[in-house]
Formats: C-alpha cells, structure tokens, sequence
C-alpha cells in the first residue's frame, strides 16, 4: 500500500469525508457504548429526540449552535490563512463584556432599540478584534507564534470576565438589591437592549449567517481574500508579489476576532441578557474550542460552518439537556473527539490517493 | 517560622508544581522531536481517572497498589497520546486540531467524565495516597522542613525525572538523535534516523508524563475523583514549555514558580492581606508570562539559541521533502 498526493481533488469528496466522518463517529462511540455496558441506540434515540423533537428543544439546539457559528466562522476566517488563531474563546468573553457595557449604557440612556442593538454589535466587534489584536501584532511585529499566544490570553479573558464581576465593583455588576448583597452577579441589561428573535430563531442566528456569506465572498470573491490565501499557502511567494503581510496578518486577525466578539454580543443580547461570567457558566461551554471543530468539520469553507454549527449545536444541546439522568455523562465529548478525529483522518483521503497493491520493491534493510 | 508565607507557599508551591512538572517534561520529550501535544489536559485527566480506578479497585498493600496506579495511569496517557501520534505522524493531520480534538474526546466534558461516571468513582476518597516519606521530626526543621522534606514520593520522583530527561537529551546518542529530529527531520532521515519511529516514542512518552501527572492530582494532592480535577493544569505545562525555553531544569524551576503563584492567592486571602487584585493577577500571570517569553524568544537572536524546535508543528514527509 502507498501513499500518493493527489493532483485534484474531486469535489465529492469534500462533501463524502465529513458525512463519513459523522458515520463512522456514531459507529465507534456507538461502540463505546456498548463495550461499557449501555444501551447504543438508546442513547442515540435520546440524543436525538433532545436535539430535535422534544417539546423547546429545537429553540435550544439553536441556542447552542448561534455561538458556535460565531467561534467556528471565526477560526474558519484566520485558519485558511494558515494563521491559527484559537483564542476565540477569550475573543468572544470580550466581546460579551464590551456588548455588555455598550447595551447597559446606551440601554440605560433611552436610546431607540435599533440602535443600542447596533452598538452593541459594534461594539462586540471592536471588543473581540481588540483582543485578537493583541497575538495578531505579535505576530505581525515579533513573528511570535500566535497558537500559543492567543492560547493563553483565553485564561487571560476568562480571569479578567470573572474579576469584573466577582472582586470589584465595577461598573457590569449587580451591587444594589438582596440578590446582589448574596451573589455577585452582573446587572441585566435594560429592555432595550435585548435582541428580538423571529419565533425560535435568535437575532444572532441571522447575523451568523450574514457573516458567513461576508466571510465567504470575501474569501472567494475578492482580491483581499485571494491575497490572504496566497499569503496563506505561500507566505514567500506572497512576499514576491508585493503582498503586505503585515497588514493582512493584522486584518485577517481583527475580523476573526470580530466575528468571535459578535458571538459574545449575541450571548449577551440574544440569551443571556447579562455578562455570565460564573466560572461553571459561559465558560464550561467551550464554545471557543468547539468551534475549531466546527470549522475543521467544514473544512474552513464559512458556508459549511453554518451547517456544521446547527449539528454539532444538537449534539451539545442534547449532552447539556441529558446531563445527570439515565444518560451516559461525557458521551458527547468523546463524540465530538471521535468526530473529529475521523474528520481529521479523512482529510488524507481528500489530499491524497491510497493504492493498494501497487507497493514498491521494498528496498532490503541492510 | 514554618508558618509564615514565604515558606507556606513555597511549600505548596512544589506540591502543585509536580504535576506541572511531570506535564511539561512530557511535552518537552514531545515537542522536541517535533510534535506538538495540546492533548495534555485531555491526557492527564484520563491519567487522573484510571489512576484512581486502579487504587481503588485494586487490593493489595499501599506500596503495590500506588505503584500499579501510576502504571495504569502512564499507560492511560500512552493509550491517549497514541490516538495523537497516529494522527498527525502517519495521517499527517494538523497538530493543533488533533490536539484540541484530544482534549475534547478525553476531557472534562469527554471521555474522563464518561469513566469516573461509568466506574462509579466519584464522592469516594481514594484508598491509598501518597504521604509524605520523612519522619515528622524532619518535616519540623525550620524553613527547609515543610519545603524539602514535607513532600510525597512523587516529587522526589520528579526530581530524578528530570535529571534524567535533562542527561537523555543532551548526553545520550537517543537524545542527540531525537533533537536533530525535532530540528530537521529531512536531514535526520539522511543520516538514518527513522523520523517516524522516534516522533511515536517520544509522543507516547509524554503522555505516559500526561498521565503520571493526572494521577498527581488523584492520588496526592487531592486524594480523590471529580470531572475536570486538573482545572487547566494541562494548558499551563503547555505554557510552561515555553517558559522554559524547551529545558528540563527550566521546567522545575517554573513549575514550581507557577505552583507557588497557584498558592499564594488563596494564602493572602487568609492572612488578609491585600495586594491589588489578588486573584486575577496570580491566576493570570503564568499566561501573561509565557506570551511575554514567548515574543522574548521570537527575537531572531534568541530563536536560535533558545527557542523552540525548528520544525516543531510540521508533518513529515519523505517524498516531499
């Protein structure tokens, strides 16, 4: 058996991996199952009818996905540019504490409803990019690694989200009433500032999907985005042709970082309508994380992460609704690996061809 | 005086800085060969879960079950670390994603969850654990009593452990060998290393590290089982590593100055006193520091000298090459 590169890559492929990755995900943790003693298809029938069919849970299956097209839409932008920002968990903490600050202001101060909605994105935009900024100069400048760098100021973000609200009296925190004189807990935002939804379907939910369009056509439709995928595959041929890498660097980090910090403002706006920075909160989702598998799953293509995004929304929906019962704990994390572990094993497939049968004289060992 | 703060926290501080330690010494046997493991949390919570399992299930004297523990659990981290290496060594995946999708699957939302759950671990103190080795009269000694002689098994272990990653990296013909490979693996190959067979022994060796410093956790320093024990210590070896410019003898050095930082906080609590944001900045300053050595190491004299393993992160690939 060998492996050789594939000169092009056909385009069911690309659609056949993914599906085949979900497939043989459910196989093996069904597996998993099953050599540990539970039910398989059982548990599938109750994830399912968790994500889906019972009575809410579609509404919450969308709650989940909102921010995880957000994170996933995220590091789809900066990953095709080989630029592996994975701090969109701390992007969007920030984006939710500036959104936050912007609604209880402008909420506050009887501005009309349209607009505190629109500064609120903005200024989840401004708060995530602000952040994501901060990896992307040293990059830019230092040429200092941005995976660990953005790595870390996720914890960074996280500390700061939980010290506005827990050791200070700052300005996003509850400090009159009897709730407040218990548990610190962080001032809801005032009703102007809450996101309307169409039924079930959050406000955010729409602005992920404008995003991913944006993101898409920028990426596949103009010159900024065909400079940054230059720049991406080959970082010296980008510098021949007179590619200002610093500047994409910067650019390509602060709309990843936006578009992560708009999934804060939509937390805030759209479900939460406060800043949740309790540790066992916002912060056990992982949405940041999760969405790098989102992404992967969709291959960095924006379109497919918010399809990505609704399923892989279900399944953690499902996990977080089942917790506790007669339900497997942690099944849907070992789910999500094996997902993606398969999604990741499947990309040899689509980048190279495997024959078999045609091997090579093995030369002899000496 | 041994109650006063310095000596608490430093105390505590090298308690909390083994499995720091153990972590970082696998990452950096990983990372030098070229592989980059952000599995580590993932690895050493399943380390910590299988570790507890043995302890608990197994019945014999304290001595034999401890020592089976860390067996099972370095063998927990391998079985792990595997799923990594076959990845991204023979699939050539991305080592980002893979290591993210590891700590996922093994989590504390994933697989370590899904095992103390299944095995009925939980709410139960662990049978054995390690106590400390020195008679009490030594532990009593000022200053360096509770800081040297206080401690368990497991850090002295550590200790030996890094005096031998330190020699097997820089004296060894393995060593030698497993750095050109983390350098460049092309040239390597050339001389007749086999790139894949030595980023596989290293990649699993760190997580048998993983593991062992899981099971510090179950077994030590807080003698039992809930989800997510560890609480991020995987993502501050990781940081760690860096910190410690790729070196063993850095890594004791920061593991236990980033375990110091864990207790201080909790330390200037109880004794009110009040040093600014206490909290935020000890929880936040291992983070802040590594990004802050991190640009310190990306100045172009220093990356060679001291930075990270040239082709650390990169597949390879023979023919392309």
């Amino acid at each position: 058996m060998r492996i050789e590169r594939r000169l092009r890559q056909p385009r069911w492929l690309l659609v056949a991996v993914p599906a085949g990755s979900l497939v043989f995900a459910f196989f093996a943790s069904g597996l998993v199952l099953l050599a540990t003693g539970h039910d398989a298809l059982r548990s599938y029938r109750q994830i399912f009818d968790a994500a889906f069919l019972n009575s809410g849970a579609l509404g919450q299956t969308l709650t989940q996905a909102t921010p995880l097209a957000f994170t996933g839409l995220a590091a789809a932008a900066a990953f095709r540019m080989r630029l592996f920002n994975i701090g969109a968990e701390g992007q969007l903490f920030m984006g939710a504490v500036t959104a936050d600050a912007a609604g209880l202001y402008l909420g506050g101060h009887g501005w009309p409803h349209a607009l505190v909605i629109a500064a609120m994105v903005v200024a989840g935009c401004a708060g995530g990019a602000a952040w994501a900024l901060i990896p992307g100069v040293l990059r830019a400048f230092f040429k200092t690694n941005e995976i660990i760098t953005s790595l870390m100021l996720n914890y960074v973000a996280a500390y700061v989200m939980t010290y506005l609200i827990f050791n200070t009296e700052s300005y996003w925190r509850q400090t009159t009433g009897f709730n407040a004189s218990v548990f610190p807990t962080s001032k809801t935002l005032p009703n102007a500032a809450w996101w309307p939804a169409a039924n079930i379907f959050p406000l955010g939910g729409g602005i992920a999907i404008l995003a991913a369009v944006l993101i898409w056509f920028l990426y596949t439709r103009t010159r900024f985005g065909f400079e940054a995928q230059v720049l991406g595959d080959s970082p010296r041929a980008a510098r021949y042709a007179g590619i200002r890498t610093r500047r994409k660097i910067l650019a390509v980090m602060a709309i990843s970082g936006a578009v992560a910090g708009v999934g804060g403002a939509s937390q805030v706006g759209d479900f939460s309508h406060q800043l949740d920075a309790d540790p066992n909160g916002l912060q056990k989702q992982y949405y940041g994380y999760t969405g790098i598998v989102v992404a992967a799953l969709a291959r960095y293509n924006p379109l497919a992460v918010v399809v990505v995004a609704f399923l892989i929304g279900a399944l953690q929906n499902a996990g977080n609704t089942l917790q506790g019962a007669d339900f497997p704990s942690g099944l849907v994390g070992v789910m999500q690996g094996i997902i993606l572990f398969s999604a990741l094993g499947g990309e040899l497939l689509v980048r190279y061809r495997v024959r078999v049968g045609r091997a090579l004289p093995a030369p002899e060992a000496a | 005086m041994n109650n006063s703060l310095l000596v608490v926290v430093l105390a505590s501080g090298v308690a909390y800085g083994t499995p720091l330690l153990y972590a970082s010494l696998g990452e950096v046997l990983a990372e030098r060969s070229g592989v980059l493991n952000l599995g580590v949390e993932g690895m050493m919570l399943v380390g910590a879960v299988m570790g507890f399992w043995a302890v608990q299930r197994v019945h014999a004297a304290t001595g034999v079950s401890l020592a089976l523990a860390i067996g099972v659990a370095a063998i927990a981290g391998i079985a792990m670390a595997a799923i990594h290496a076959f990845l991204v060594i023979t699939l050539r995946a991305s080592q980002i994603v893979s290591g993210l999708a590891l700590t996922i699957f093994a989590g504390a939302a994933g697989l370590s969850s899904y095992l103390g759950n299944d095995l009925n671990l939980a709410d139960n103190p662990a049978r054995h654990h390690f106590d400390a080795i020195f008679p009490s009269s030594m532990q009593h000694w000022s200053i360096v009593g509770p800081i040297l002689f206080g401690q368990s098994l497991l850090v002295y272990a550590s200790w030996i452990c890094v005096v031998a990653v330190s020699l097997y990296l820089s004296r060894t013909r393995p060593g030698l060998n497993v750095r050109a490979v983390g350098e460049a693996p092309a040239s390597a190959d050339a001389m007749g290393i086999n790139v894949t067979r030595y980023r596989y022994g290293h990649t699993l060796a760190g997580g048998a590290f993983a593991g062992v410093a899981g099971a510090t956790f179950t077994l030590s320093i807080t003698p039992q089982w809930t989800s997510g024990i560890t609480g991020g210590a995987g993502w501050i070896a990781i940081a760690l590593v860096i910190f410690a410019f790729w070196r063993p003898a850095l890594c004791l050095v920061g593991a236990y100055f980033f375990g110091a930082l864990q207790a201080l906080s909790p330390q200037l609590q109880a004794r009110e006193i009040h040093l600014g944001p206490t909290e935020l900045w000890t929880n936040s300053l291992p983070y802040v520091m590594t990004v802050v050595v991190l640009v310190f190491v990306s100045a172009s004299g220093a990356r060679r000298r001291l930075g990270a393993p040239a082709s650390l992160g990169l597949p390879y690939v023979r023919e392309e090459r």
